[in-house]
């Protein structure tokens, strides 16, 4: 039951790095930064004001959206490898402030937090995580961030507000991440800085990649296997991680694509729910 | 106190300058940012370490055979990870380059055990002394092997054929194919020169901090690479300059603002200098044509 909420804290991970760096083409390596803003800020809410959870997860979150649009906004010249060393630095910087900040705990980080996330809190986030990027994805603003990851110059010449929508992609992902990590720190009840650093980021993007990227269903797979394959080689625990690293080496040569790589799954029931929503639009 | 820190500073900043060579020739080339590079900077400074400590061997020697196996893990990686990679997209190769670096990483903390060990200081202690300042012979030693391995470096790529390879590799590697430059040996070249330079920069600081870890390399790791972007990436005399400015830059900032901080001064510094000149300090801005 444990490994399957981390399953599904990690695909709301994965989806919303997917809108930026799957969707959008802006590549992300500080994704874990904002799961950091979202878990300090709903724990320390939970814990020292005794806000209930829910508003504590969503203020969580629209202050990961807020850091979102502050670091978006700055980053908007910079292209390609550059955007991702400054998202780098951005992140590592947070981690940073964290490790020294009172409130944060410090290196210690915060314990007692109250156990509020269970499986049927995340199952419901996760369902909503999925509609609503799911949404996104196919209105006006999601076909702009397509476009922007395919020609970004070709799109602005379209009349699209590359600026905009580039720091609304990092907004509404940083809001989603922001709503994980609220959900992690209510889970483990405990939390320090080095659960939202360089490397917590790289897993989110080796799950947005491993699982295909530009792909929903992708992030879904990518999370579940990632988040899972450590858990069965407990057995082995001592070479898990070594196993994990030559497993991304090996995917990346084999299946570049990702796992599903063209293949966009579909179960029965969301053709039908697609078939409804489309209706609508 | 000022010219103390400036020149601890400088020491740090030559091991950065160092590190950041491996990074911005293999992305000259490639345009790939190497993230296992800090762990070959680890497996340095851990070959050194096992060569003073087990073989023992007097320190030159342990320096230039650490060296020479850091390159032969540099070209390996290139082969294994990166080479089939050469064709697909940037991003893949990226998490190709992480996948390798957790693999090391955890392949020492395997093999060495996770611990901190002590490096054993090969070097007699000696002081210079010059009025306040007191400069230890280790920080002189540091800042003459990262000269002379830097000036060498410079030299072959500017003088050498082999460096006009390089460097016509780099500015296009398609061209340099049809010029008849074997494209596949100048890279597996560039991944050993940068691995080699990551090892002593590797043994140089196990020295000089009287440490080595198999999670060593992670911070250095990613400084190096601030230091090369810093400099303009791709830009050889500007990852050297990248370096020390960093090296400076943290030391000072560690002293004066707050030590706890370090390392997001380190950041920050990136950060500013990205937003103002993306290119780096030496690097040219180049326009995006459509």
């Amino acid at each position: 039951m444990q490994v399957l909420v981390l399953v599904f804290i990690n695909i709301i991970l994965a989806i919303s790095l997917n809108l930026v760096t799957g969707f959008t083409g802006q590549l992300s390596l500080g994704h874990a930064a904002f799961m950091g803003i979202g878990a300090y800020t709903s724990a320390i809410l939970t814990l020292k004001a005794s806000i209930p959870f829910l508003p504590a997860l969503l203020l969580g979150g629209i202050l990961a959206a807020i850091f979102g649009v502050i670091i978006g906004i700055p980053t908007l010249r910079l292209k390609g490898d550059y955007l991702a060393i400054a998202t780098l630095g951005f992140g590592e910087i947070l981690k940073i402030i964290e490790l020294n900040l009172k409130i944060t705990g410090g290196t210690v980080g915060l314990r007692g937090i109250r156990q509020e996330t269970n499986i049927w809190v995340v199952s419901v986030a996760v369902v909503i995580t999925i509609f609503i990027i799911y949404r996104i994805m196919k209105s006006r603003v999601g076909r702009s961030f397509i476009a922007i990851r395919e020609d970004e110059v070709a799109a602005e010449a379209m009349g699209i507000d590359t600026a905009k929508y580039k720091v609304l992609a990092f907004a509404v992902a940083a809001f989603f991440a922001g709503i994980a990590g609220g959900l992690f720190a209510h889970f483990y009840r405990y939390i320090n800085p080095n659960s939202f650093g360089f490397s917590r980021s790289i897993e989110i993007l080796s799950m947005v990649v491993l699982g295909g990227m530009g792909k929903i269903s992708g992030s879904i797979v990518g999370a579940a296997v990632l988040t899972a394959a450590p858990e069965l080689l407990r057995s082995i625990s001592a070479y898990r991680q070594l196993i994990y690293g030559i497993l991304l080496v090996v995917m990346m040569i084999v299946r570049p694509e990702g796992i599903l790589g063209d293949v966009d799954v579909k179960i029965p029931i969301q053709r039908k729910l697609e078939k409804l929503l489309n209706k609508n639009s | 106190m000022f010219f103390q820190q400036l020149i601890n500073g400088i020491t740090l900043g030559s091991t950065y300058a160092l590190i950041a060579l491996g990074y911005t020739m293999v992305y000259g080339v490639l345009k790939l940012i190497n993230f296992a590079h800090g762990e070959i900077y680890m497996f340095g400074a851990f070959v050194g370490m096992i060569m003073v400590t087990t073989f023992r061997l007097s320190i030159i020697p342990a320096f230039i055979i650490s060296m020479l196996l850091s390159s032969l893990l540099g070209m390996g990686i290139e082969m294994i990870a990166y080479r089939p990679l050469r064709k697909s997209t940037r991003i893949t190769a990226l998490i190709s380059a992480i996948g390798v670096s957790i693999f090391l990483q955890n392949l020492g903390i395997l093999i060495m055990g996770p611990a901190t060990r002590p490096f054993p200081r090969s070097i007699r202690s000696y002081y210079v002394n010059l009025g306040a300042i007191k400069i230890d012979i280790l920080q002189i030693i540091i800042l003459i092997v990262s000269i002379i391995l830097m000036v060498a470096l410079h030299l072959l790529v500017k003088n050498t054929k082999v460096g006009k390879a390089m460097r016509a590799t780099a500015l296009d590697k398609d061209a340099a194919y049809l010029m008849g430059i074997n494209v596949n040996r100048i890279i597996t070249i560039t991944f050993a020169i940068g691995s080699a330079l990551g090892a002593a920069a590797g043994v140089l600081i196990g020295l000089y901090f009287n440490s080595v870890s198999p999670l060593m390399g992670s911070m250095p790791g990613l400084k190096g690479f601030v230091a090369a972007v810093l400099g303009g990436i791709g830009n050889i005399p500007g990852a050297m300059l990248g370096g020390v400015i960093l090296g400076v830059i943290e030391t000072l900032g560690a002293a004066y603002i707050s030590s706890a901080y370090r390392d997001a001064i380190a950041f920050a510094v990136l950060i500013i200098i990205l937003l103002v000149k993306p290119s780096g300090i030496m690097g040219v801005n180049v326009r995006e044509k459509v």
